[in-house]
């Protein structure tokens, strides 16, 4: 029999079981619909962060203490205070391929101005971490060489700390708050940055000259990282091998020690959280993968009673000259078409949640092509493969006693 | 007769195995039909008429013995080898109609057609059309199959066995379920059909219909009790037209 007649048939079949057919698909579009926002999910988390990291600059390089951790081989904390005052000052002497420098210590605690407080964290860094980080003063100045020199008890705060601390509307800019009980002045606040993808506020920052944290906040010789700007982002990767020899140099290692420390370009970055992500989709879309097995076996039970119902009909079908093979492909047509049908349904009500999750709870999500590609496909193996058994079952029937059958 | 022997038995058994119990639905049948005979069987309920028509139709294979039909043995025959038997050379009349429900008269008659690729769908449609003409059925043409009477729907049944043009017509109480005149009605169909030149096996229990077919076969325990040449075939025209006129109120 043809394939258009086939389909027919089945188109037919379905549609005089209209809620049955309906039901037994119910479990495709779930499934389809949970495996498609899922992967939406991933890649719009995916894309948005690559945008945040080309909004902090995509030639910004990271120097952090300890060896290179992706391994997951944890040092003693001591190994985490390699970087120091020597690094910083032999980076700006003599690293070749990197224009800006910023050492960065931090440290976390409580802002008070009058009766207002709020729990914040101060960087400290140098006055290249504007450039670097590609930010902007909105109001004020940042601070200045000299502030640095003399450990200045100056800060520039973000938006956030400004909403906290002077909740009428006062202006900031030159008030003395005192973080950890150190009085800082406000000489200038950050322009906005809001949320960046971990759902950390950016804008809830205090950012003060390096030396005034290290030596007045947090008691510490140390720098928690050091901030790069390479002088051109095709420049990163000889910049990383300059940085390297530069402080392997100042670390005083042998040439059989490994690194005590770890560059990362903002390329490297992208491409660790893209991986992050895609770890983190693969498990959801398995998760919903699932669901679609279930879905698959209701389909299977759904065309097992198709089967016995339309016994009848099968042995009248052999009795006129249909052979086995025309019987199994009718019922494996059916089979995926209902699956097929699905997904199509599936594709739609996960482009529906899509939309909510992007215009209600405003997480961006955007459905890859392929993932409507691979859900088609699936639905099309899901079909073969659980409308197989049923498809054998009818076709093995012997005529006689199928026509026979009340 | 020197005509060609389309269906040859060679005593041929089915056994059925209900549990324990052997029954032997057909103990040893053998005989020849030639080319455009119209035969009838006849026997008590029971004796092993649809077993047989089943073997004839390729619907079932003998426990031993063998039939050859066209002078191919259909015993050693793969299932789909069979299946495009039934598809080609039988047309087969049920006993109770087997029409497909929800399912147009058109539609019904075409199924067999369905699984031949030498017809396009035009085609098919032209061939079901002219078949229910045959019949008597060109108005109905898009009625389902539980819009119509019984004797509609035996001739539906009856278009369906002709529609692929068969060597061999087999019909199973085809007049079973019909009152005297839808009877002879379809009884002038077949005899239309046998003056065509086509080989019929027409099952039935009422003794009258033999005298309307060229040879009469009676099964008793599944063996042949009878097998007698008819001579003199009366013809169902005449015994319609001779019918009182329907009443009608
Ligand atoms: N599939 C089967 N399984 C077991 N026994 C069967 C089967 N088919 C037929 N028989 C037995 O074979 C015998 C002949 O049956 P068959 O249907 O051929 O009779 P029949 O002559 O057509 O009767 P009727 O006139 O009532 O239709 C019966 O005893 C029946 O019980
Ligand atoms: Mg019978």
């Amino acid at each position: 029999m043809s394939l258009i007649n086939l389909f027919k048939i089945a188109i037919k079949a379905i549609l005089n079981n209209k809620a049955r057919s309906f039901l037994s698909m119910l479990g495709i579009i779930i499934g389809v619909g949970a495996v498609i926002v899922m992967m939406a999910i991933g890649q719009g988390s995916k894309q948005s962060i690559r945008e945040e990291i080309q909004k902090n600059g995509t030639n910004m390089l990271t120097i952090r203490p300890g060896a290179d951790m992706r391994g997951g081989v944890r040092l003693d904390p001591s190994a985490m205070q390699t970087l120091k005052q020597a690094d910083y000052e032999a980076i700006l002497n003599e690293a070749k391929f990197v224009n800006k420098v910023s050492p960065e210590v931090s440290t976390s605690g409580q802002a008070v101005f009058g009766s207002n407080n709020t729990t914040s964290t101060c960087y400290g860094e140098s006055t290249d971490y504007l450039s670097i980080r590609l930010w902007q003063v909105e109001e004020g100045l940042f601070f200045t060489e000299e502030d640095v020199k003399k450990s200045a008890k100056v800060c520039v705060v973000g938006q956030t700390i400004v909403k906290e601390l002077f909740p009428n509307g006062q202006d900031p800019v030159g008030k003395t708050i005192r973080f950890k009980n150190i009085p800082l002045r406000i000489i200038g606040v950050f322009k906005g940055k809001g949320y960046n993808n971990w759902g950390m506020d950016q804008d809830n920052v205090i950012v003060a000259p390096y030396t005034t944290v290290m030596k007045r906040l947090a008691a510490q010789t140390h720098f928690n990282s050091i901030l790069c700007s390479a002088v051109t982002e095709e420049l990163s990767d000889q910049a990383i091998e300059d940085l390297t020899a530069i402080l392997r140099r100042t670390h005083k290692l042998k040439d059989s020690d490994v690194d005590n420390f770890t560059i990362r370009s903002q390329q490297e970055w992208m491409e660790t959280m893209s991986s992050t992500m895609d770890t983190i989709t693969i498990i959801l879309v398995v998760a919903a993968a699932f669901s679609l097995l279930v879905a698959g076996i209701g389909i299977m039970n759904i065309m097992l009673v198709s089967v016995t119902e339309r016994t009848k009909e099968i042995g009248l079908r052999m009795s006129v000259g249909a052979r086995g093979l025309d019987i199994s492909n009718q019922f494996l047509i059916e089979a995926i078409l209902i699956s097929l049908t699905g997904g199509l349904l599936g594709v739609l009500f996960g482009a529906l949640l899509t939309w909510g999750c992007n215009t209600l709870i405003g997480y961006p999500a955007i459905i890859p092509m392929w993932s409507v590609l691979v859900s088609f496909a699936v639905c099309v193996a899901i079909g073969i493969g659980f409308g197989y058994f049923p498809a054998q079952k009818a076709a093995r029937l012997d005529p006689i006693e199928a026509i026979r059958y009340e | 007769m020197d005509k060609k022997v389309v269906i040859e038995l060679q005593n041929v058994r089915r056994d059925f195995q209900v549990g324990s119990e052997t029954v032997h639905a057909l103990r040893g049948i053998s005989f020849q039909i030639h080319e455009g005979e119209f035969v009838t069987i006849m026997g008590t309920s029971g004796s092993g008429k649809s077993t047989l028509l089943n073997q004839l139709g390729c619907l079932d294979t003998p426990t031993s013995g063998e039939y050859y039909l066209d002078g191919v043995s259909v015993r050693t025959m793969r299932r789909s080898q069979r299946a495009r038997l039934r598809n080609r050379k039988i047309g087969f009349v049920f006993q109770n109609y087997n029409l497909l429900a929800k399912t147009t008269a058109v539609e019904n008659v075409e199924l067999p057609l369905m699984y031949n690729k030498e017809y396009s769908a035009k085609q098919r449609r032209e061939a079901a059309i002219a078949a229910l003409q045959a019949v008597g059925l060109g108005d109905r043409l898009e009625h389902k199959s539980n819009q119509m009477s019984g004797g509609q729907m035996q001739r539906v049944a009856i278009a369906r066995a002709l529609v692929n043009n068969p060597a061999v017509i087999l019909a199973d109480e085809a007049t079973g379920n019909l009152d005297t005149r839808t009877s002879y009605e379809v009884l002038v169909l077949f005899q239309k059909l046998h003056a065509e030149g086509r080989t019929i096996i027409f099952v039935t229990h009422n003794p009258e219909i033999a005298q309307y077919s060229s040879r009469n076969i009676v099964l008793r325990d599944g063996k042949i009790r009878e097998d007698v040449i008819n001579h003199n075939i009366l013809s169902a025209a005449e015994a319609l037209a001779a019918l009182p006129a329907p009443q009608d109120d």
